[in-house]
């Protein structure tokens, strides 16, 4: 009995030091030498191999940016999208390098051409794929700039923060969004548009991208932008361009004084998160007609932080 | 007559369903207006020659192509330019057209407009040519691909057989049956000049064998023109696809990615060969062309001799009225063709048909999952596995997809006509293409 | 006015359906059933009957409660399964045992993997096998055919199959003279009739074949896939007749026994589990031939042909990818 005991250690305790030699000469011989940095890095990246940075993987982006680090000493072009600026100082501090403080960013749905807003003229009948039916044809709503809804971004999204709203047919965006810029290369109508996340998520945008003529628009769908440069004139602070008949805000320039969404005569610029307009608010601003603005508001405060960028003209 | 020849691998047999395949031709009253969209043409859309408030004639030209692939247009009634303005497509976009405002129908003068039908050919080859680059020639058939590049055959390659196509493989269409049997001679004679441009002593008609009379009145005819033969083919889609034509009519395979005239082949469509001969001995402009309009459900399905620019309604209404439970228009054949969201779209050179389709056939059935009966890749007439290049594309696994051919792929649909699980095999084969064709665009 | 629909061409579809290709295998088997109803009587209807409604049963608990999907029982597909199930097993099988042949037929070789059309393996196949495996001595004691109006002697009589008497002769180092002579060896004409013992499905010849040349025809089968595995079986096992007559039999008697007709035009034909393409359909074919003879001649078990078609299904993905069909205007130079 002892001797079975004995020689089977013996055997198991022989095969394993042999074995054990034989990989430490193999693991010398094929050894990589890397920049212990690059591990590091990774370390420190949120390892969602998404492509927000622009790079395959994080594995790819951590070797990218020790290599700029080294060679550079900076990291110019190079940010993490979904760790944000913790991330982007840890990697920093690692590499004994600074960054720039950079506005997080989120997914913007710049359409709201929802089944009620532009109502269906056709039937769609095929694959579930916005791709193949932007090639198709222009849209059920007969926009041919419009959300076709049948989620290509839904699809992309590595983070559950972009899902359809079955009522409206049009995608909502949710908090979990890292602006890894996903859905905006899956969109065939380019749509989504990565917005600066704003104090108290507070964002104002042109929630359209048609350029056609006013009438044109207008009769697809009721929440056009009809290019009518109402929000240009409005402007304080110079931040809304016209081109194609179509406003565009810059959100590095506006100020989120909302002034533009009053004058909207469709309301196609959207504002989210901001509290209920009050009947007479604060210095300077003028009358405001309770119902269609405040609707937007009261929408958007009622809805949970979650569901902030829901589009909201729905009855 | 020969014995039947067909194409191998692949190829299906749908319903044929070709109501008006007995409905001689008839001509339509003027619309009050018309839209000539511009893009009309495979390949770059022409240049608008005239602006709003000219008075143009029938046939006078009105967009100029400059692009090599390009092709002209003209007016295909007198009257006033209304304006140029974007005008809805057949997909719902809306694209830049030409209006209008029909005022009478006075012709250019040099147009013969006599119903004489002339046989001489005094045009040279690099006249008829360029004669058919002015009247804006492109192949009726459906590709709409302009007929003058066609004409000119690259250095180093000889042209051997002219093959016509009168296959007509889609149901419900009779465009193409209708013009064999009530303009046989002319469509001869433009058969003529079209290997008198190629240098070609054979032209082979191809007809598929359910249209009997069409074979038989086209061989009668042939007689007197050497060098043309018809060929009675059985009965079978994708017949009328360039390659499979070829396959079926001479036994030459096309290689995969290059041209007919790669196998000494140059094909093109009867209705082309028809407009041709009108181009050519008659010096008119392609602007107006037979078109098919049929379905279940219509009352009064015809084949009607149509301007280009005639709204898609004033057809509809000439042949009975759009029926109540329409659910789908199609432009087109049932297997090529597109659904169009509206009848208001105008016809433009490259309408063969227009299908009406009731509320019950139009939409699919509802897809089951793939049960891997190798139906599919059984009648793909190019021999690829439609099951497996869709999962390549719904997985977006492009590049394997385009090492497994996926640019083979003609569209001709047969994979999804016979899919027993009703799978959607061709919107993502299409999606494929669309894909790793950009891949291959972005590669260069 | 109605709205219309817009979708990608081609804007009509075939007739055929799902549906319509599992009932024509249906309707296919049906011959070979009333053989079986023929000579075993009730107890076949009672194994058709348990089969085919667990097999319903069961996919529905699963779909309903288990993966909480659509319930698609009526396509078919489950009560194809459960016939070929009953036509592999003996008609005197115990129901219960059935029922966990039916379990494992829907909820581990079909189910488990995704349901239709995702499974690697033959259901009914692996249920059966499974079953052989489990209950050794139920499934190999065969009732002896008795038809249905000849006088009932006794009940439950059973006996060894033509093959299991092969083996065994052939492992007590008779000659095939020998086993020839045994009076419970069935001749050619009980083989292609079906007058022998057996499991339901493999009595007669004929009748399977009766439904494979109508599955032909509606071209729910491709006719160069069972005559491949029956040429290769054919070829194979004559090639050793031939070398010595006294060892190994007859090819005749292979094809006709052991239920290769059924395996061959049946189960081997499997849309699921069998290549996509002709030439991959080919090999597959002369692989199960070539493995069929191999474990019956040399093997344990007495016939062998639903472990090579199992084996053969998982070489299906490999011979998918290794051989594609062959594609139009292919450069030839």
């Amino acid at each position: 009995m002892n001797d079975i005991v004995l020689f089977a250690l013996l055997t198991m305790g022989l095969l394993g030091a042999t074995l054990a030699v034989i990989l430490y000469f193999v693991a010398q011989k094929f050894k990589v030498i890397e920049d212990p940095k690059i591990d590091l890095v990774e370390d420190a990246l949120p390892k969602a191999n998404c492509g927000g940075c622009g790079y395959p993987g994080c594995r790819n982006f951590a070797e990218v940016t020790v290599k700029s680090a080294n060679e550079k000493q900076n990291l110019e072009g190079l940010n993490c999208p979904v760790g944000g600026n913790a991330v982007m100082k840890q990697v920093a501090a690692i590499l004994g390098l600074e960054v720039e403080e950079k506005e997080p960013l989120i997914a913007v749905i710049r359409c709201n051409g929802s089944k009620a807003n532009s109502p269906a003229k056709v039937q769609f009948d095929g694959a579930s794929s916005c791709a193949f039916a932007h090639n198709l044809f222009a849209g059920e709503g007969g926009c041919q700039f419009g959300c076709l809804g049948l989620g290509d971004c839904v699809d992309s999204c590595d983070f559950d923060a972009i899902h359809m709203n079955p009522e409206t047919g049009l995608p909502v965006v949710n908090d979990k969004c890292v602006a890894c810029g996903a859905c905006v290369k899956a969109c065939p109508r380019g749509i989504i548009e990565l917005r600066n996340k704003g104090k108290k998520d507070r964002r104002i945008f042109v929630s359209c991208i048609n350029k056609e003529k006013g009438g044109p628009a207008k009769k697809n769908c009721s929440v056009a932008c009809i290019g009518c440069s109402k929000c240009f004139q409005v402007c304080p602070y110079e931040a809304i361009t016209m081109a194609n008949n179509l406003a565009y805000i810059d959100f590095e320039k506006c100020k989120l004084c909302r002034k533009c969404v009053e004058v909207c005569p469709t309301d196609a610029i959207h504002e989210l998160n901001f509290p209920l307009r009050k009947v007479k608010a604060e210095t300077g601003a003028q009358e405001i007609q309770e119902e269609k603005p405040s609707k937007v508001a009261a929408v958007a405060t009622a809805e949970s932080a979650s569901q902030e960028t829901k589009n909201d003209n729905i009855v | 007559m020969n014995s039947l020849k067909t194409f191998a691998p692949g190829g299906v047999h749908p319903e044929e369903n070709k109501f008006s395949e007995n409905t001689p031709i008839s001509s339509l009253p003027l619309p009050k207006q018309l839209v000539i969209p511009l893009g009309q043409n495979l390949g770059a859309p022409p240049k608008p020659m005239v602006k709003k408030g000219d008075e143009v004639k029938t046939g006078q030209l009105i967009a100029k192509g400059e692009a090599f692939i390009s092709a002209n247009i003209h007016a295909p009634a007198s009257g006033k330019v209304a304006k140029i303005d974007d005008a809805l497509d057949s997909s719902g976009y809306r694209r830049q057209a030409i209006f209008i405002d029909v005022i009478d129908d006075i012709w250019e003068e040099n147009i013969d407009q006599t119903p004489d039908i002339v046989r001489e050919i005094t045009l040279t080859k690099e006249e008829i040519v360029s004669r058919v680059k002015e009247c804006g020639i492109v192949g009726l058939g459906g590709a709409t691909f302009p007929s003058h590049v066609k004409l000119m055959i690259p250095d180093g390659k000889k042209a051997e057989y002219l093959l016509i196509n009168g296959v007509e493989c889609e149901p419900y269409l009779t465009s193409d049956h209708r013009l064999m049997l009530e303009r046989g001679e002319e469509i001869l004679i433009g058969i003529k000049i079209l290997m008198k441009a190629l240098s070609v002593d054979k032209a082979i008609i191809g007809i598929e064998n359910n249209k009997p009379n069409a074979i038989q009145h086209l061989t009668e005819l042939s007689k007197n023109y050497v060098g043309v033969t018809v060929q009675a083919l059985k009965v079978k889609y994708p017949q009328g696809g360039e390659k499979q034509l070829i396959k079926a009519a001479v036994n030459r395979e096309v290689p995969s990615g290059k041209l007919p005239i790669e196998v000494g082949c140059v094909v093109s469509n009867v209705g082309t060969a028809f407009a041709v001969y009108e181009a050519v001995q008659k010096n008119k402009p392609l602007i107006e062309r037979v078109v098919t309009v049929t379905g279940k459900g219509l009352s009064n399905p015809s084949n009607f001799l149509v301007r280009v620019g005639t709204p898609i309604s004033d057809l509809l209404n000439a042949a009975g009225g759009l029926p109540e439970n329409t659910g789908k228009l199609i432009n087109g054949g049932p297997m090529m063709g597109k659904s169009i969201s509206s009848p208001d779209i105008p016809i433009v050179k490259g309408s063969s048909g227009i299908l009406v389709m009731p509320v019950e056939e139009s939409r699919r059935k509802k897809p089951n999952p793939c049960i891997r009966c190798s139906k599919c890749t059984e009648v793909c007439p190019m021999g690829l596995e439609p099951y497996f290049l869709s999962k390549l594309s719904k997985l977006e696994l492009f590049e394997k997809a385009e090492k497994n051919n996926i640019m083979d792929c003609i569209e001709c649909g047969s994979c999804q006509f016979t899919c027993p699980s009703s799978l959607p095999l061709l919107d993502f084969l299409r999606l494929g293409k669309l894909r790793v064709g950009q891949l291959i665009r972005t590669r260069k | 006015m109605n709205m219309f629909t817009i979708s990608g061409s081609p804007h009509v579809h075939g007739d055929e359906s799902v549906k319509k290709i599992m009932y024509a295998v249906v309707y296919a088997m049906v011959p070979a059933m009333l053989v079986s109803i023929y000579f075993f009587g009730l107890d076949a209807v009672r194994v058709l009957l348990i089969s085919v409604l667990a097999c319903l049963f069961f996919e529905w608990v699963i779909q309903k409660y288990l993966i909480k999907g659509p319930v698609t029982i009526n396509d078919g597909s489950a009560v194809v399964a459960g016939i070929l199930l009953a036509f592999n097993i003996p008609a005197n099988i115990p129901a219960w045992m059935l029922i966990i042949g039916a379990l494992v037929t829907i909820g581990v070789a079909k189910m488990s993997f995704g349901g239709l059309g995702k499974n690697p393996f033959n259901p009914a196949l692996v249920g059966r096998v499974f079953m052989l495996i489990s209950f050794p001595v139920q499934m190999t004691s065969w009732p002896v055919a008795k038809p249905l109006f000849a006088p009932q002697l006794t009940d439950a009589i059973t006996g060894p199959t033509a093959l299991g008497l092969l083996k065994e002769g052939v492992g007590a180092g008779k000659t095939i003279e020998q086993i020839m002579s045994d009076p419970q060896m069935p001749d050619y004409m009980d083989q292609l009739t079906g007058s022998m013992s057996g499991s339901l499905g493999e009595m007669s010849a004929i009748a399977l074949i009766l439904g494979g040349i109508y599955m032909v025809i509606r071209k729910v089968i491709n006719w160069q896939l069972p005559v491949s595995i029956i040429l290769t079986v054919f070829v194979f096992a004559g090639i050793f007749h031939l070398i010595d007559p006294q060892h190994y039999i007859n090819p005749t008697f292979h094809l006709l026994t052991g239920g290769l007709m059924l395996g061959a035009i049946y189960m081997a034909t499997d849309m699921v589990s069998s290549p996509m393409n002709m030439t991959g359909k080919i090999i597959y074919g002369v692989g199960i031939g070539l493995i069929t003879i191999i474990i019956r001649l040399w093997g344990a078990y007495p016939e062998g042909i639903s472990f090579a078609i199992l084996i053969m299904n998982a070489f299906t993905p490999l011979i998918n990818t290794a051989f594609k069909p062959k594609r139009f205007g292919l450069i030839k130079k």
